[in-house]
């Protein structure tokens, strides 16, 4: 084996130009898939982080029906679901893996908020003061809400960076009056996400929102909430997990808490009505699975380079056959066994392709680094997939080396050493 | 009796018909015999060589190798037969172009199974004793014919086969050198080899201790007026 594999080398070697060539198919190939699936790898990582949150770790717990988030802007409110008090924040903020929790209701689609006559289309959240720590929001000038606001139900909002400048675009907005379905609300305030959470998505809507709109969030206190919405609009909670890997079970337990405590029981059977939490993993899963299936396609079009690769192997060892016959005859003539000249043919396509496959890998990964680099594609190379490919490529020597190998296995000594 | 031919026959097809290119050859050879035989071209001599080296089967006919017969061995068995028993020299040496004189002369001891370093030590002996010694690292394409045959030589030896077959060892070299292969041939006879050599050069016939001749497949101990020429 050894003694093959030296010769393999010796063999390669002694044909520079023309095991390069055979390999290339290979190289392209195996460059190909690592790409892509190191380009696969990358996104799948960025869509987890966009939907996990970089960093805040936030779940979102709300009403459904059936399986789907009810939106009070359009659907009425269902009579019977108990208000979440203070006493049950506190109770869902100590849920074993939790680390923090906020009340809230929002709009995803404004209607009815003007500034000058302009329509601002972004979205409106009425929050309680958790609700911008849990999300890492700084105050970027301004002032925050006080509790004098919250008791007081004044009429004030924050705004995020991006409504501030969509609605005011860089005048100063502090003291301006927006009209939120009628009542007038003053800006205090401009907030912003603290670098360390940013991207931040916290769901699969506002995955969408982020590539979509410009327009930005609003936030009044949940206390102003009911002077321009229903008052007894159940509240969306926003839990924090301590750790990403606690979110799906905090999700859970808070949805099990809410849905038992507060939602009565007919309402639950007859109207399939409860708390649940947004499966962001799920979420991720599915968008990944966009992902995955149109590089699926991808790779199976590599694949064809491999094949042809191969196929270019073959075409080579078979002429390499045909150039050997007085050495495979000779061989055989001082008893070279059929094994032997099997085990060598097929050792030295396995060699050769083994290369072209180390070779791709390696073209693979500068691929990939330029392609995250100038094309600001995230990218992961992972490891298994170095090996997978490695060890393909190998197979791929053995499969096609077969039939150049048996032939030279097959060949009669005195045949092969007449010859010329 | 080393080596036993009854009534071998060998037909090759031809078209149609059957070409007859042994016909009922017997022969005998003592272990220790130096034989040569000679025949025109297309007399069957190769034919014969190659019967005899295991490298093609008979059609019909025993043949007996230290009293054993091959006919129903495997391809594997024969291979292990060459390996082993036989040692081969060419016209055209078949040395691989791409091995150092020692690692060609080693090769038989790798299909042996011989470890390296033995294979090693032992190819630098048999180099030796064709005159080699410093040329262990040298390439054929760096040899002289001369040179590449003795190599071809130590590679026959190196297994320490009883039968040494030697087909036109001569043909591609100059006289002189010529006659330091058949001085090496004298060597090995006087160590006890046996060789059986096929030759049309009647000078270098004579250096075997008796002389055969074969003509359209018919082995005979008597040489032909036409021979001559």
């Amino acid at each position: 084996m050894k003694e093959n594999i030296r010769l393999s080398f010796q063999g390669i070697w002694s044909h520079k130009m023309r095991s390069f060539l055979t390999m290339l198919g290979i190289i392209i190939g195996i460059a190909s898939i690592i790409t892509i699936v190191s380009t696969i790898r990358g996104t799948n990582e960025q869509i987890k982080q966009n939907l996990i949150g970089a960093g805040n770790n936030a779940v979102v717990v709300q009403v459904y029906q059936n399986d789907y988030a009810m939106e009070f802007q359009w659907t009425q409110i269902p009579e019977g679901i108990k208000p979440i008090d203070e006493k049950m924040r506190n109770h869902l903020a100590n849920i074993e893996g939790a680390a923090d929790a906020s009340l809230f209701t929002s709009r995803n689609y404004l209607d009815g908020v003007y500034y000058k006559k302009t329509a601002f289309n972004g979205e409106l959240y009425g929050i309680d003061s958790h609700y911008l720590d849990i999300y890492g929001y700084e105050l970027s000038y301004g002032r925050g809400f006080t509790d004098a606001d919250y008791e007081r139900m004044t009429k004030c909002v924050l705004l995020d960076q991006r409504a501030a400048s969509t609605i005011f675009s860089g005048a100063n907005p502090i003291g301006e009056v927006l009209e939120i379905r009628g009542e007038p609300f003053t800006v205090i305030g401009v907030v912003a996400m603290n670098s360390s959470f940013q991207p931040t998505i916290e769901s699969m809507q506002d995955y969408w929102m982020y590539a979509e709109t410009t327009s930005g969030k609003i936030f009044m206190t949940n206390a102003a909430w009911p002077t321009v919405y229903k008052y007894d609009e159940p509240y969306s909670v926003a839990i924090q997990a301590k750790t990403t890997d606690d979110m799906a079970k905090v999700s859970q337990k808070a949805g099990e808490l809410l849905t038992a405590n507060l939602i009565p029981e007919e309402l639950r059977m007859s109207s399939q009505i409860s708390y649940k939490g947004r499966n962001l993993m799920e979420d991720a899963q599915q968008l990944q699975q966009i992902t995955n299936s149109t590089s699926q396609q991808l790779i199976w079009i590599a694949s064809i380079s491999l094949l042809v690769g191969g196929i270019g192997v073959m075409n080579i060892m078979l002429v390499s056959v045909t150039e050997r016959t007085r050495e495979i005859g000779l061989k055989k003539a001082i008893g070279a066994r059929r094994s032997r000249i099997l085990g060598q043919f097929l050792t030295e396509a396995s060699v050769l392709t083994t290369i072209g496959g180390l070779l791709g890998v390696l073209a693979g990964i500068i691929m990939a680094r330029l392609i995250s680099q100038f094309m600001g594609i995230p990218t992961a190379v992972s490891v298994p997939s170095i090996i997978l490919a490695t060890a393909f490529s190998m197979v791929i020597g053995l499969v096609f080396g077969l039939l150049p190998a048996v032939k030279a296995s097959k060949l009669n000594p005195i045949e092969a050493l007449r010859r010329e | 009796m080393l080596v036993e031919l009854k009534k071998i026959c060998k037909d090759y097809p031809q078209g149609k018909e059957m070409l007859r290119v042994l016909n009922e050859v017997d022969l005998s050879v003592e272990e220790g015999e130096y034989l040569a035989i000679m025949g025109p071209s297309g007399s069957g001599k190769t034919t014969l060589m190659n019967v005899l080296g295991f490298l093609d089967l008979q059609t019909s006919g025993d043949y007996l190798l230290n009293g054993v017969s091959y006919v129903e061995a495997s391809d594997n068995d024969l291979a292990k037969v060459r390996n082993e028993e036989i040692g081969f020299v060419f016209q055209n040496y078949y040395l691989l172009p791409k091995m150092s004189a020692r690692d060609n002369v080693a090769l038989p001891l790798l299909y042996a199974g011989v470890p390296k370093k033995e294979r090693l030590a032992r190819a630098d002996e048999a180099l030796k004793s064709v005159g080699l010694e410093g040329f262990e690292h040298a390439l054929p394409s760096t040899l002289s014919g001369g040179m590449c045959q003795r190599v071809a030589i130590a590679r026959a030896m190196i297994a320490k086969p009883k039968l040494l077959l030697a087909d036109e060892p001569t043909g591609a070299l100059d006289t002189v050198s010529g006659s330091q292969i058949m001085d090496i041939f004298d060597e090995l006879n006087a160590e006890g080899t046996t060789i059986i050599m096929i030759t049309h050069e009647p000078a270098i016939a004579k250096r075997a201790k008796k002389t055969m001749y074969i003509r359209d497949g018919i082995l005979t101990a008597e040489r032909k007026e036409e021979e001559e020429l």
